[in-house]
């Protein structure tokens, strides 16, 4: 059945659109990336995800939308649990966004990338070519359509990058250090979109100025585990723990 | 820099660029089957060619001196196509005396070589058009509407996508050799199979990049609804302008070529 | 001079349009859209989806490694062909699509190689490269034990006879279509190919040893149990198999080329052999003079003395192998026996 004939949940302001519950991973290879992390995020706030690298921020994003399954705890996007069964429509819920966006524009144009999502989620023609014009808009990136990734700056690539999981009308937003590598201006127009989405967002991060200016709670995690969950004034006027996890006053 | 190494496409609006890929890569495809049928010694036939992929070229507006310029990127593979002048037996035209044997030269040699040289240089400027007035993302499009098995044409565009960046990576890599082993050379440079050892770790870690990108793009891919099943939308239908210049076209290579056959 | 001619040769591996008669281009367009269409089957029931993307940067990642490259001797540089490489790291089949893409994207985007030959250039330098390059390796690994040493000298014999045999069967081809002549174009594009071999081969062995010494993961799950030897992955049938539609197929193709008539055979043999004796050769030519087989005839002489320098190059790597084997398995039950 095509993913649009479901019955979405809607989500209200009181409903949590993210809970995480106990969850741990280790990999393969034996090594514990997340332990114990219990996180509950509500529908529209804005998420930062902070912590040393290595510190477990890409694992947990990837649990969100069940790239990677928890091996112990659980994962709940709005009140769909994430398992396997239900992977088709956490993907739907969940837009995923890569730090690296040479690894999340991986079709030879900005409109078959942008396009990928609606296409594999089963939507009609129509449909797809109208929600590519829309998702560019969203971005600022209109007219880009038969550009090619490698003929962009890095700053229109992230864009592009965010589009492609907008055009699937995800619920909620994650996003892997999405300022990493960014020059002024184009961390200031990141910056301006961050702050005019309006969906769910949970955002790993290094930049204190970014976090102070679109997220007004942060999350710091340490060795796979949850050490501080506060609202980030809070955080970023304590200058212990700013030290303690080696962040820096924006 | 790789870029524009690798990109063969020069822009523009002429006819030759707003024909439709499909027309223009069967067309090409055409040319160069008829060109391969002729029997040696067909000039006028290959003349009619000549004068066709011209015409298209001028019309073209890319300039027929860059096209020309390329196509001599052909000609060192002539050299092992010499050997027939030699060997073809025929009337002797002329005698090459090399050191302690002569090389003769005959009439049907000479004739052949001819043939084939114009034949292969003649292919080579159509391909050369086709690439440089088609996107390439165009011409992988046609060969999907022309039925190339999907995976095919999925792994082409990933090619192309990657192309760019693991070539760029490579040539990072081979900056880094240079300068690690310039430093050697001042001492004695390396033995062949030091060299050959250093490249060789160069193509593994180039692979194991490329290994983990995958991975990583598997992932993205994946997080937005891929299942194992590749989608595309539907190609748009044929002009029916586009068809009719292609059926043309078409006519008058068949006609070309059988002239050849009958004259 | 000579080292323009080398470099063409090697570029001649690519053949442009306009060389190869319409029948030659015919066959070989029916055999390469037969073993592509067989290789998407296999790869399409191996139904592992990161395959797709696996593939498609593989190939990218052949292309870039083609462009590294290092100097051997009087102008001649050893670079990398691929076809072994991939095929041992992604399985047959996998690498005979990727070497198909490599092929077809660099005659549609770079004009290497034709479009209509492009069906002879992917079989020499795509099909024939991987499942000769994989059977020979799998072959010769199991034979060389559980050793990484193994690994190398097969990865180097496989590499190196890929490389050959593509060179004798795009000779073939020319010759077959009569845009060169046989005499000169065997010994030229087999000597110079088997120099080139050697650089093939051993980029391709310190890449299979960087891989196993970082990545062991990532090598094909049956390297893993071959080398510490657990499974046979394809049978001594199949890679009789293999070897035995290599060697019909130029067998097929000799008739054509020993038509080809020739007045020079004599200088330009000689001219051949002055190719790989000059500054750049360590070449073997000397283990079959002028590539010719007494008492046999021009083109056909050629073949057969092309495929003779193979087998001898497979049987020498097979016999040491099992001599080493050999006295290995001896001092293993000395061993387990002393210690029992
Ligand atoms: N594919 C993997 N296999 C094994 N270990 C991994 C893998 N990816 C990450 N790790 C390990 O898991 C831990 C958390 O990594 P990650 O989530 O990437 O951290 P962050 O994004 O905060 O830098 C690190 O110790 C890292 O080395
Ligand atoms: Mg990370």
């Amino acid at each position: 059945m095509a993913i649009h004939e479901l019955e979405l949940p809607k989500l209200h302001t009181t409903t949590p659109a993210i809970t995480l519950n106990q969850l741990s991973f280790a990999y393969p290879d034996g090594r514990v990336a997340l332990q114990n992390v219990s996180v509950t995020i509500n529908s529209g706030e804005k998420v930062a995800l902070v912590g040393p690298n290595g510190a477990g921020k890409s694992t947990l994003l990837l649990h969100l939308n069940g790239v990677l399954g928890a091996l112990d705890g659980s994962v709940r996007i709005a009140d769909v649990e994430v398992r396997r069964d239900t992977l088709r429509k956490v993907r739907a819920l969940v837009g995923l966004v890569f730090q690296d966006p040479d690894d999340q524009l991986f079709s030879p144009t900005v409109f078959d990338d942008v396009a990928f999502g609606p296409l594999h989620m089963g939507l009609a023609e129509a449909e797809v070519r109208a929600r590519v014009v829309w998702a560019l808009e969203q971005v600022g990136m209109q007219g880009f359509e038969d550009r090619m990734p490698h003929h962009m700056s890095v700053g229109q690539r992230k864009r592009v990058a965010v589009a492609t999981v907008l055009s699937m009308e995800p619920q909620v937003l994650a996003l892997d250090e999405p300022s990493a590598g960014l020059d002024p201006r184009a961390r200031r127009g990141l910056v301006d979109l961050l702050q005019s989405l309006s969906q769910t967002m949970l955002v790993s991060t290094h930049d204190m100025r970014l976090i102070a200016e679109v997220f007004p709670r942060t999350i710091i995690l340490a060795n796979g585990q949850v050490a501080h969950d506060a609202p980030t004034d809070e955080i970023l006027s304590n200058r212990a723990l700013l030290e303690e996890y080696g962040l820096e006053m924006p | 820099m790789a870029q524009q190494l690798l990109d063969r496409y020069i822009a523009g609006s002429s006819v030759i660029h707003a024909l439709d890929a499909r027309v223009k890569l069967v067309l090409t495809i055409a040319l160069i089957v008829c060109a391969s049928l002729l029997p040696v010694g067909a000039w006028l036939a290959l003349t009619a060619f000549t004068a066709l992929v011209w015409a298209a070229i001028i019309a073209s507006g890319v300039g027929l001196p860059t096209i020309l310029r390329r196509s001599l990127l052909a000609l060192p593979f002539l050299l092992v196509v010499v050997t027939v002048i030699f060997s073809v037996p025929g009337r002797p035209i002329f005698r090459l005396p090399l050191g302690f044997v002569t090389l003769t030269a005959t009439d049907a040699g000479l004739l052949r070589f001819i043939t084939i040289v114009w034949k292969s240089w003649i292919s080579m400027q159509a391909a050369l058009l086709l690439t440089a007035t088609t996107h390439f993302l165009d011409v992988l499009r046609a060969l999907q509407a022309l039925h190339m098995p999907k995976i095919i044409v999925a792994l082409m565009s990933f090619m192309y996508r990657y192309l760019f960046i693991l070539v760029e990576e490579a040539q990072r890599l081979l900056r880094a050799r240079d300068c690690r082993s310039a430093a050697l050379q001042g001492s004695g440079g390396g033995s062949l199979l030091w060299r050959a050892q250093v490249t060789g770790r160069l193509v593994g870690t180039l692979f194991l990049r490329s290994f983990e990108r995958s991975e990583r793009i598997y992932v993205a891919m994946l997080s937005r609804g891929y299942t194992g099943e590749l989608r595309s939308l539907r190609a748009q239908t044929l002009d029916r302008r586009d068809l009719r210049v292609g059926l043309v076209v078409g006519a008058i290579l068949l006609i070309i070529t059988a002239q050849a056959f009958v004259g | 001079m000579l080292d323009v001619l080398v470099r063409s040769l090697v570029l001649a591996l690519h053949i442009s349009d306009g060389l190869l008669s319409t029948s030659i281009s015919a066959l070989f367009w029916i055999l390469t859209v037969a073993c592509v269409a067989w290789a998407v089957q296999r790869t399409n029931r191996a139904l592992d989806d990161r395959q797709v993307p696996l593939m498609g940067v593989m190939a990218a990642c052949i292309f870039a490694a083609q462009m590294l490259n290092f100097p051997i001797a009087g102008g001649t540089s050893g670079h990398l062909l691929g076809g072994a490489l991939a095929a041992i790291v992604l399985g047959p089949w996998a690498g005979v699509l990727v070497m198909t893409c490599v092929v077809a994207l660099q005659a549609l985007l770079f004009q290497d190689g034709g479009i209509v030959v492009m069906g002879a250039n992917i079989f020499n330098m795509g099909v024939l490269t991987a499942l000769s390059g994989s059977a020979i390796f799998y072959g010769l690994i199991r034979l060389t034990g559980r050793q990484s040493w193994g690994l190398m000298v097969s990865g180097f014999i496989a590499a190196w006879v890929t490389v050959v045999l593509s060179a004798a069967l795009t000779s073939a081809q020319l010759a077959a279509s009569g845009t060169a002549s046989a005499t000169v174009v065997f010994p030229a594009m087999i000597g110079v190919h088997m120099l080139i071999g050697i650089g093939e081969g051993l980029i391709t062995t310190a890449a299979l040893s960087f891989l196993l010494a970082t990545r062991p993961d990532l090598l094909p799950a049956w390297l893993g149990n071959e080398l510490s030897g657990k499974s046979r992955p394809i049978s001594t049938r199949q890679i009789l198999g293999t070897g035995l539609v290599i060697a019909v197929l130029l067998a097929l193709l000799s008739p054509f080329a020993s038509s080809a008539p020739d007045g020079l055979e004599s200088v330009l043999e000689r001219l051949g052999v002055a190719g790989s004796s000059g500054p750049t050769a360590t070449s073997p030519v000397g283990v079959l003079p002028d590539y010719t087989i007494p008492g046999l005839e021009g083109g056909l002489s050629t073949i057969l003395a092309g495929l003779v320098g193979v087998l001898i190059v497979v049987a020498i790597g097979y016999s040491i192998a099992m001599l080493i084997r050999r006295r290995r398995s001896v001092a293993r039950d000395t061993k387990s026996m002393t210690t029992s």
